[in-house]
């Protein structure tokens, strides 16, 4: 089967059940989608499928054949999304391990919705856990990423 | 900052490359950089452990400790980068490994900058001095008109200025003067300590260019999946991997060996399914067909043993701390105020469950992992590989969180065993599932409090007996009785100041693996303590805050001693860190204030509060909640003044406050519970912890600027949230939560 990666075609041949997170860390190597649950209960392996943020721990292979998929390295090419310009403006991270997760959530979030209330984020990112507990600074940088105010 | 291109990584890439024998399979670390104290170009200057200036003038600082979102490799940058009157722009952070030469590299007991500050100033003041006799050597000067500014020595005198990478060569032929002949800054000159900067990690991490425990890749490495006993200190009776076999991927199944008490840092046993990638490892993991033995645990039911832990706090305890005489002052009293308090187990769950990545020679280990203590690490893949220390390499990658489970080294372990019986690199991973059922849990309480009132609402007596699981079982199996490293944490420590106070201890037996979890026993002392202590000021029908300040009572330093208590002060002097109720005291007074606390009633607000000294710092919350008609409950707004101390930079401090406060919601609304000696949880769908939805909308934090030597900050601010949520909850309701966890609908 064939898919597109960050812009990049690529075939794989391994097993169809396999979830294209392992894909993503075991074979490409690109270790930027993070493990967190395995159940889609905590939004660290997000990526996006043709744009949809997607938990890339439950997908099968088999369900991205002919798909573009977007990683966390790909959003944007010189790593300046809104979004990533945002988060070092508010000094979002602490550990960053779920970061990636919240970044790709994030940003399908503010495609559809150029500027979402409160209500509207915290619904649109509850399915992403931060033990580290950055939440606060999530909605806030979220904010002024929609309102444009990232340089 | 220029992290991932310096050039000491690049010769460490290479380096590395030569000495393990193996070609790494992808970058290694990014946005990690191994110790280059063995790669040291002639041409460099590094009078210590911590501090390397290259001939280009770039300076590399070593991160000693371990970085967990604490932001430690930015703090320790600048700390020397302050002394050595660095450009940031040329600054480059290495983490260490584990390694005797640095000192304690335990990251726990928020200690780093405790610990480490003068420490640390001292080796930049160091680099500083050889640099400017070198500039005055080279000038004929004397080195008194000479300063340190801005990645140059400036001769006063004559306006004549040197780049450091300059000055290397001369200054590390130079005798490195003793620490007592190093002056350092005046507070009044630093330039980076006390200063709001950016980590230097995050344009990694906002690109996902880093590398944590759970990603490291080797060439030729398997992944290992383990599943461990499901009641601690069994083991297989039978296997069956046929299945496991068949699947795709599988390379070998193994045995490890059975666990013995005590659980100390050693794997549990189990069985390891190791594959080709982590998918096909955790679907052998899934086949595999084993029954486990029985023995004493296997009918731990954590339900029963509730019963039992709160029927213990009841009885009397052993007296640990005694003023006056509280028995007396109970009995004699028309009416006791009594209540009992209980806090369940949890699991420090930190977002990257735990991996370790081995690689074993006949003659040396090397080790990945996202450890908080690499020392220890080594020490014990050393003794299970029986090898010399010297031959175990541990590098220490970024940890998704630790909270102290990455405390212990068993997970480090069990990769050795595996790389050494598998004969090739193994990276063990933990799944979520085995972080919360296999871990090293915080211990379940009971604490039962008893309280006399004169007629002018002034409480007389105190009486205060905690019971709870020892960590000490962990390491002796025979503990039973809480360790007076654990009554330390926010219990013996008592700070009000009533006449009769008798704090007693009770016994436990363990049935799971106890270990630390941010904060430790004040998690649930600082919970059972103030919760009371609004109670208190409720059955005075006076003022929450008021209440709480009396009972601190006069400005003063408790001295403990006095009263026949035991009292470490976590390792530091207690003429150097006081128990001062003043500062307790003065974040009240702050953390109210910034609450607009006085205006709750005609606001119609409902706060609740609490305050805390842990870790030689002082945390006070005030927690505001909205409770719907249907019970459910939300948190508006949070509020956090601390006072730590001398602060390097404020800004992470305040992120590590709101951080610790939703760590501190997440205590209150998650358990861990057993049947049959097995852990009832597996996954965030039954492990509840907090999300952005439960978390508070603003949280307000006050920083106390102080010139008082550094206190813990990753701590403190966690064990006054359950008791400020709590006590907001009562305000709300009138209906007072003794219990944790906190249901998410209260009806
Ligand atoms: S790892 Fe996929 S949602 Fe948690
Ligand atoms: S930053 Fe650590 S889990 Fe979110």
């Amino acid at each position: 089967m064939k898919l597109t990666i960050n812009g990049k075609s690529r075939q794989y041949d391994g097993d169809p059940q396999m979830p294209l997170l392992w894909y993503l860390r075991d074979e490409l190597h690109m270790t930027g989608t993070k493990y967190g649950c395995g159940m889609s209960l905590c939004g660290a392996c997000t990526v996006h499928i043709d744009g949809q943020p997607t938990r890339s721990c439950t997908l099968p292979m088999a369900a991205v054949s002919g798909k573009q998929v977007t990683t966390i390295e790909g959003l944007d090419a010189n790593h300046a999304h809104p979004l990533q310009q945002a988060w070092k403006e508010h000094n979002v991270p602490q550990c960053g391990y779920c970061q990636s997760g919240q970044i790709m959530q994030a940003a399908s979030l503010l495609a559809k919705n150029a500027a979402p209330s409160d209500e509207e984020i915290d619904s649109h990112m509850s399915g992403n856990i931060c033990r580290c507990g950055t939440y606060p600074r999530i909605r806030s940088a979220i904010k002024s990423a929609s309102k444009g105010e990232v340089s | 900052m220029s992290c991932p291109t310096s050039p000491s990584r690049r010769d460490f890439l290479k380096k590395s490359a030569t000495v393990s024998g193996f070609a790494l399979g992808v970058t290694l670390m990014p946005g990690i950089h191994p110790v280059s104290a063995e790669q040291t170009a002639t041409e460099s200057l590094s009078p210590n452990v911590f501090v390397e200036l290259d001939a280009d003038g770039q300076l590399h600082v070593t991160c000693h400790r371990s970085e967990m979102g604490q932001q430690i490799r930015t703090a320790i940058a600048q700390i020397i980068a302050d002394e050595l009157d660095a450009d940031w722009q040329r600054v480059t952070v290495i983490q260490a490994n584990g390694h005797p030469k640095y000192g304690d590299q335990n990251t726990d007991g928020s200690r780093s900058v405790r610990r480490n500050l003068e420490r640390l100033r001292t080796a930049g003041a160091t680099a500083a001095l050889l640099l400017r006799e070198a500039a005055a050597q080279g000038w004929q000067v004397d080195v008194s008109e000479c300063e340190n500014d801005n990645h140059t020595v400036h001769h006063i005198p004559s306006g004549r200025r040197a780049d450091y990478k300059t000055l290397v060569g001369v200054a590390a032929t130079l005798p490195i003067p003793q620490s007592d002949a190093v002056t350092l800054k005046p507070r009044s000159k630093w330039k980076f300590i006390g200063k709001v900067m950016t980590s230097v990690d995050i344009d990694d991490v906002v690109s996902g260019n880093t590398t944590f425990g759970q990603d490291v890749q080797l060439d030729n490495m398997l992944v290992a999946v383990i599943q461990r006993p499901p009641v601690m200190f069994t083991q297989p009776v039978s296997v069956d991997d046929t299945a496991t076999r068949k699947v795709a991927g599988v390379v070998d199944v193994i045995t490890l060996p059975k666990a013995t008490p005590p659980a100390a840092f050693n794997p549990l046993g189990g069985v390891a399914v190791l594959a080709k990638n982590t998918w096909a490892a955790m679907q052998g993991v899934k086949a595999l067909n084993v029954s486990w033995s029985d023995n004493a645990h296997s009918s731990y039911s954590s339900e029963q043993f509730k019963q039992t832990l709160i029927d213990t706090a009841r009885k009397d305890g052993e007296v640990v701390r005694k003023r006056g005489d509280a028995l007396t002052e109970l009995e004699n009293a028309d009416q006791v105020i009594e209540a009992t308090y209980y806090a369940p187990l949890l699991s420090q769950a930190p977002m990257e469950p735990p991996a370790a990545t081995a690689h074993v020679t006949a003659d040396s280990a090397e080790i990945w992992a996202c450890t908080q203590t690499p020392q220890s690490t080594r020490q014990n893949v050393a003794a299970a590989l029986k090898m010399p220390e010297e031959q175990v390499t541990v590098h220490v990658t970024l940890l998704g969180g630790g909270f102290g489970r990455k405390s212990k080294p068993d997970f480090s372990v069990e990769a050795a065993l595996l790389a050494k019986q598998a004969g090739q690199p193994v990276k063990v991973i933990w799944r979520r599932e085995d972080d919360i059922q296999h871990g090293y849990f915080h211990t379940v309480s009971a604490q039962h409090l008893r309280a006399v009132q004169d007629e002018a609402g002034t409480t007389t007596a105190w009486r205060h007996n905690t019971v709870f699981p020892t960590i000490s079982s962990t390491f002796n199996a025979s503990a039973n009785s809480p360790s007076n490293g654990e009554l330390r944490l926010g219990f013996i420590d008592n700070p009000f100041d009533i006449a009769n106070m008798q704090l007693e201890k009770g016994q436990a037996e363990n049935h799971v693996r106890i270990g630390w979890l941010r904060s430790v026993a004040n998690v649930y002392h600082a919970f059972a303590m103030h919760a009371f202590a609004d109670e208190l000021a409720h059955a005075a029908k006076q003022d929450s805050r008021d209440y709480l300040l009396s009972l601190i009572g006069k400005d003063r330093h408790i001295d403990l001693a006095a009263e026949g208590a035991e009292y470490d002060n976590y390792g530091d002097p207690i003429d150097v860190y006081p128990i001062d109720t003043a500062r307790l005291k003065n974040v009240i007074r702050r953390v109210t204030d910034l609450a607009d606390w006085d205006q709750r009633h005609q606001q119609k607000r409902f706060l609740g509060l609490a305050a805390h000294r842990s870790f030689l710092s002082y945390a006070a919350a005030v927690v505001e909640v909205v409770v719907e008609d249907d019970g459910s409950w939300s948190i508006p707004n949070a509020y956090m003044s601390l006072d730590a101390g001398t602060v390097v930079n404020p800004g992470h401090v305040e992120a590590q406050c709101e951080g610790g406060m939703i760590y501190g919601l997440s205590c209150a609304i998650g358990q861990i519970t057993a049947d049959n000696g097995q852990i009832n949880q597996s996954n965030f769908h039954n492990y509840q912890v907090a999300r952005i939805n439960h978390a508070p909308q603003n949280i307000h934090v006050d920083i106390v600027e102080s010139t008082t030597p550094p206190g813990g900050v990753g701590e403190p601010p966690t064990p006054p949230f359950a008791p400020a949520l709590a006590n907001a909850l009562f305000a709300a309701t009138g209906k007072r939560i003794r219990e944790l966890p906190i249901p998410l609908s209260l009806s």
